[in-house]
């Protein structure tokens, strides 16, 4: 075994435990902690497969500002007496556990079909390393990708307008 | 390491979050789950811009990341203000709309 193979079962492995933990803790304050744990592993991911703008990304974007908005609401809400009564829904819970297996089949059936007869496993396989560097990709995204980009930067502004009508509204009606 | 093994922890991961969203009730954690689920995209496009040795792949996650934050800001916004009104973020019991 090679140390990148290491490294991948090694992340692998902390990511989908860190994923089971999330869905499995019952106070949300763990579970958002578990989920920092997996974004972790996977920026670990993203470092293996030589994206490292990408990895840094991950870890400021995710593991920082969203976790940072969930364990906010977290405790904003102080949900921690509230919601352990009832955390899971038990009536369906095996039915969407054999349902998910299910669909594990079919995700895992998918990749390993997509190695045989399509265009990614037509192309060339794995030339050694490529590592994409952030200026390929800030090359593409200011040329190719120049539409989306500004599209993507209205969904933030909306999203911005969105929370304060939200939040406004909500203190007009206290008053 | 091969693509593919990239794909079905991608897939795992994704099953993953289908499965929380499927159990849990806490609105909360429906919204992580839903985050796990963009990020196991995110593996899965990144393995394949490796595999491929084009940045494209890479490009999409950054436009995967700007919607995961804007809709967990509104999405967070909208479970407080729900919270407020109800006092409860058990999707069971915010059932208004239900026909």
């Amino acid at each position: 075994m090679n140390p990148e193979q290491i490294l991948f079962i090694l992340f692998g492995a902390v990511s989908l435990i860190g994923a089971i933990a999330v869905i499995s803790f019952r106070h949300p304050i763990y579970s958002a902690l578990s989920l920092i744990v997996t974004f972790f592993a996977q920026a670990g991911l993203f470092v293996l497969l030589g994206a490292h703008f990408v990895a840094a990304a991950q870890v400021i974007v995710y593991a920082g500002a969203i976790m940072v908005l969930f364990l906010f609401v977290i405790m904003l809400l102080n949900l921690g007496t509230l919601s352990v009564k009832g955390a899971m829904g038990s009536k369906l819970k095996g039915f969407a556990i054999i349902l998910g297996i299910l669909f594990a089949a079919e995700g895992i059936y998918i990749a390993v079909k997509a190695m045989n007869d399509t265009a990614v496993a037509a192309a060339e396989p794995a030339t050694e390393a490529v590592t994409i560097t952030t200026y390929q990709i800030g090359e593409l995204l200011f040329s190719k990708y120049l539409l989306p980009f500004e599209v993507t930067s209205l969904i933030l502004l909306a999203a911005l307008i969105g929370v304060i009508v939200l939040v406004k509204r909500e203190s007009q009606e206290e008053n | 390491m091969a693509l593919e093994y990239y794909l079905v922890l991608s897939a795992l991961l994704f099953t993953t979050g289908v499965i929380g969203v499927l159990i849990r009730r806490n609105a909360i954690i429906i919204f992580m789950c839903i985050e796990l689920m963009l990020n196991a995209a995110n593996l899965a496009f990144v393995a394949i811009s490796r595999s491929l040795g084009e940045a494209t792949g890479q490009v999409f996650v950054f436009f995967v990341m700007t919607v995961a934050a804007a809709e967990v800001a509104i999405g967070l916004a909208i479970i407080v203000s729900v919270f407020k009104h109800r006092q409860t973020i058990n999707v069971d019991e915010v059932n208004s709309l239900k026909g």
